[in-house]
């Protein structure tokens, strides 16, 4: 690294501490002089949010085809809601998860985004509108579903409306629905419950998620999946149910069937390849990243159904003038295909379907989102090799997937209590 | 800096000014966080912001249980037995061995550029991140990792050994290999201002070689003993990295209970545990300077 760039980074964060939006905008519009290409100046704008979904890709198709420089601020899920609520002018959009809203909302940090600035509104897929999939059937509820949070009271709302406000919490970028990725070629039969997870059979070669609010809802898949009891809302538990659910987790973790927690990406790909675990907790593209490696994986999709997620940008409150016109350009842009169609080619979903379909090919759009067998080898926006032609997605159409969801990330009423007893778990 | 004969106060305004720049620094990254902290952690919060409010909610539920499940351990206190159980372990082992290392330097090692060389050979390790070092060893440890897979095809196992990974043998593994150095240095600059006179002197009154380690060299050496198992024993207390990759995140550790709350946006109960964890540590340096004095040593 040479010195110059170094100097000006230094400057660039200097400048963003002071807190200026405009000093920044300036700032950062003279270290990357682009003044030819658009007449007018370059806008900057800071996207918060974590390292998967920043794609230096669409940054840069963003700044050619609207002349929008996106400055990716990369931190962990933890820190996206702690900058949100303790540094709302350190960014100017976010992309944060649904789930975290009910902690973020109240804050009055974010304002509600104006869905008639939003030229796709009326297109965002029903799965976030209404609950439901295109064709109408009605998805799984519990925990915090985007539809219970999707919209705002008014622009400087801090509560939730329960019918269309007009003002919307987060446009949807991606989502996805979770499940367990096992190794097919060590473990050597089907696999069809969650209740597997806890199965002594795999017994030190099993692994679960180290985030609580996430790991105690597989938990308690696992223990609907066993028979046990059956959740009235397994997203939002009673103290007594949190108990039955650690409890279950203490014995096995104490009966050594977990090999180790994952916390991030990496982790759980690498106990994967490494053969440490043979099922665990996964997210798609980790499963995606093991099989490019060569290691057979399968994101298994199971009889009791899905734990998904759903993730969206927000903007803070403190967003005015031509940024904030920048910020709705932006999101207009993100939602106009290209970028639905890069994260769908990575096995997300994307907000509009129509719009990403468009940037698609049809043999693309049959095997991510149709479930049908690849008509030739699909590839990942980068070139590299995901599938080869006749293979089909792990869990087949967007709505046999979509439509299988149990639940959704939460934040439960009673999460200060859940966040001891997992202290209590870890320690036992 | 010179060292000063008079109090700062006799000396005038220069001294004053001379002490500003660390009293300053001190005083901004050092006293006001801690302060800040301590604050916090007598505060309320709920589930998106702190509220300036004097409570003891975060300490009574730190403690919760702490005295109705007795005998049974609470959360609070089976954490730290773990975390001592670690600590004094790596203490113990870096101990010995940073003594080993620090006496074959000062004492086996003649010259003194080769002395100097060997140090520096010790310092290797420090050139990359300590984040590094500790994931490195999970390839080697993992159950199809190279010590397995050696034991396996000499045939003197026929399953993976499983504790090897993921177990609290690894985590005091890897603590000993980042943090030996730390017991080298301070242990090995005792032994270096050791009078060898004495050592002679030991010899020609006829002591062995144990009586003259024992009764000359290790009371000489405890300065150097001292600072290097402050420097182990607090870092290892407050870990929670090593012994969250190391252990697979099973282990409970002090710092991991900090992580929990701040991850879920609790601040108020983090602080309360960071204090706790600090009292605890204060306490054990406590103890150990009452060993010894280490100012009037030094």
């Amino acid at each position: 690294m040479s010195k110059k760039p170094t100097a000006g980074l230094t400057r660039r964060s200097v400048i963003k501490g002071m807190g200026a939006v405009a000093g920044a905008a300036a700032g950062a519009g003279a270290i990357t002089g682009f003044p030819a290409i658009h007449a007018a100046e370059p806008i900057t704008l800071r996207y918060l949010g974590t390292a998967v979904n920043q794609s230096a890709d669409i940054a840069k198709k963003c700044l050619e085809d609207t002349g929008i420089k996106i400055e990716y601020i990369p931190v962990t899920t933890d820190d996206v809601s702690r900058r949100v609520i303790t540094q709302p002018n350190s960014f100017d959009v976010v992309d944060s998860e649904y789930f975290q809203l009910k902690k973020l909302i109240p804050s009055g940090n974010l304002l509600g985004i104006d869905a008639k600035k939003i030229k796709n509104a009326d297109n965002i897929t029903p799965v976030f509108t209404k609950g439901e999939l295109p064709n109408g059937k009605k998805i799984g509820d519990q925990g915090t579903a985007p539809k219970k949070v999707f919209w705002l009271e008014g622009s400087a709302g801090t509560k939730f409306a329960s019918s269309p406000s007009g003002y919307i919490t987060l446009i949807p970028t991606t989502y996805n629905a979770d499940t367990l990725g096992i190794r097919p070629d060590l473990i050597k039969r089907p696999i069809e419950s969650w209740k597997e997870l806890l199965n002594p059979e795999f017994k030190g070669k099993a692994s679960i998620l180290n985030i609580p609010s996430i790991g105690i809802m597989d938990a308690a898949m696992v223990i609907e999946a066993m028979g046990e009891y059956t959740y009235p809302d397994k997203g939002n538990m009673t103290k007594e149910e949190i108990d039955r659910t650690m409890k279950v987790l203490t014995e096995a973790k104490q009966a050594g069937q977990f090999r180790a927690f994952w916390k991030d990406f990496n982790e759980s790909v690498n106990l994967m390849v490494s053969g440490e675990t043979v099922i665990q907790s996964m997210w798609s593209p980790a499963v995606t990243a093991v099989r490019s490696k060569g290691v057979p994986c399968v994101y298994q999709p199971l009889k009791e159904g899905y734990r998904a997620w759903a993730a969206g940008f927000g903007l803070p409150k403190t967003l005015a003038g031509k940024k904030a016109d920048a910020a709705y350009e932006f999101i207009n842009w993100f939602l106009d295909g290209w970028a639905g169609a890069y994260l769908n080619r990575q096995g997300y979903y994307s907000a509009v379907l129509s719009s990403a379909k468009a940037k698609m090919e049809p043999y693309e759009w049959a095997f991510w989102m149709e479930g049908q067998p690849a008509a030739q080898d699909i590839k990942a926006p980068d070139g590299t090799l995901l599938e080869k032609a006749g293979s089909v997605r792990d869990g087949g159409s967007y709505d046999a997937r979509m439509g299988g969801v149990a639940c959704w990330n939460a934040v439960m009423d009673e999460n200060d209590y859940m966040v001891r007893k997992w202290n209590q778990f870890i320690a036992a | 800096m010179a060292a000063t004969q008079d109090s700062p106060l006799e000396q005038g305004p220069l001294a004053w000014l001379q002490a500003l720049p660390l009293a300053l620094i001190f005083g901004v990254f050092f006293v006001v966080p801690l302060v800040l902290t301590v604050i916090v952690s007598v505060w309320n919060y709920d589930e998106y912001q702190i509220i300036p409010d004097i409570t003891s909610r975060n300490y009574v539920e730190a403690f919760e249980g702490c005295l109705s499940q007795l005998p049974a351990l609470c959360t609070t206190l089976k954490t730290y037995a773990t975390t001592l159980r670690i600590s004094i372990t790596v203490w113990a082992i870096t101990l010995v061995l940073g003594f080993a290392v620090a006496y074959f330097l000062a004492f086996h090692v003649r010259s003194q550029t080769m002395q100097m060389a060997l140090f520096l050979v010790c310092t290797i390790p420090f050139w990359t991140s300590n984040v590094i070092r500790m994931i490195s060893w999970i390839p080697l440890l993992g159950r199809n990792g190279l010590v397995n897979q050696t034991l396996e095809g000499a045939g003197l196992i026929g399953s993976p050994i499983e504790w090897l990974l993921f177990s609290e043998f690894s985590v005091i593994l890897a603590f000993v290999h980042l943090y030996t150095l730390f017991m080298i240095v301070p242990i090995f600059n005792s032994m270096m201002r050791i009078d060898r006179a004495l050592i002679e002197a030991a010899y020609d009154a006829g002591a062995s070689g144990w009586q003259t380690l024992w009764n000359i060299i290790v009371p000489l050496t405890k300065p150097g003993i001292v600072i290097g198992s402050i420097f182990v024993i607090t870092i290892v207390m407050g870990d929670f990295i090593t012994i969250g990759v190391m252990g697979g995140q099973q282990i409970a550790s002090a710092g991991k209970l900090i992580n929990t709350h701040m991850g879920a946006l609790q601040f108020p109960p983090a602080a309360a545990h960071a204090v706790i964890l600090l009292a605890t540590v204060l306490v054990i340096i406590w103890g150990l300077t009452r060993i010894l004095d280490i100012r009037k040593e030094l």
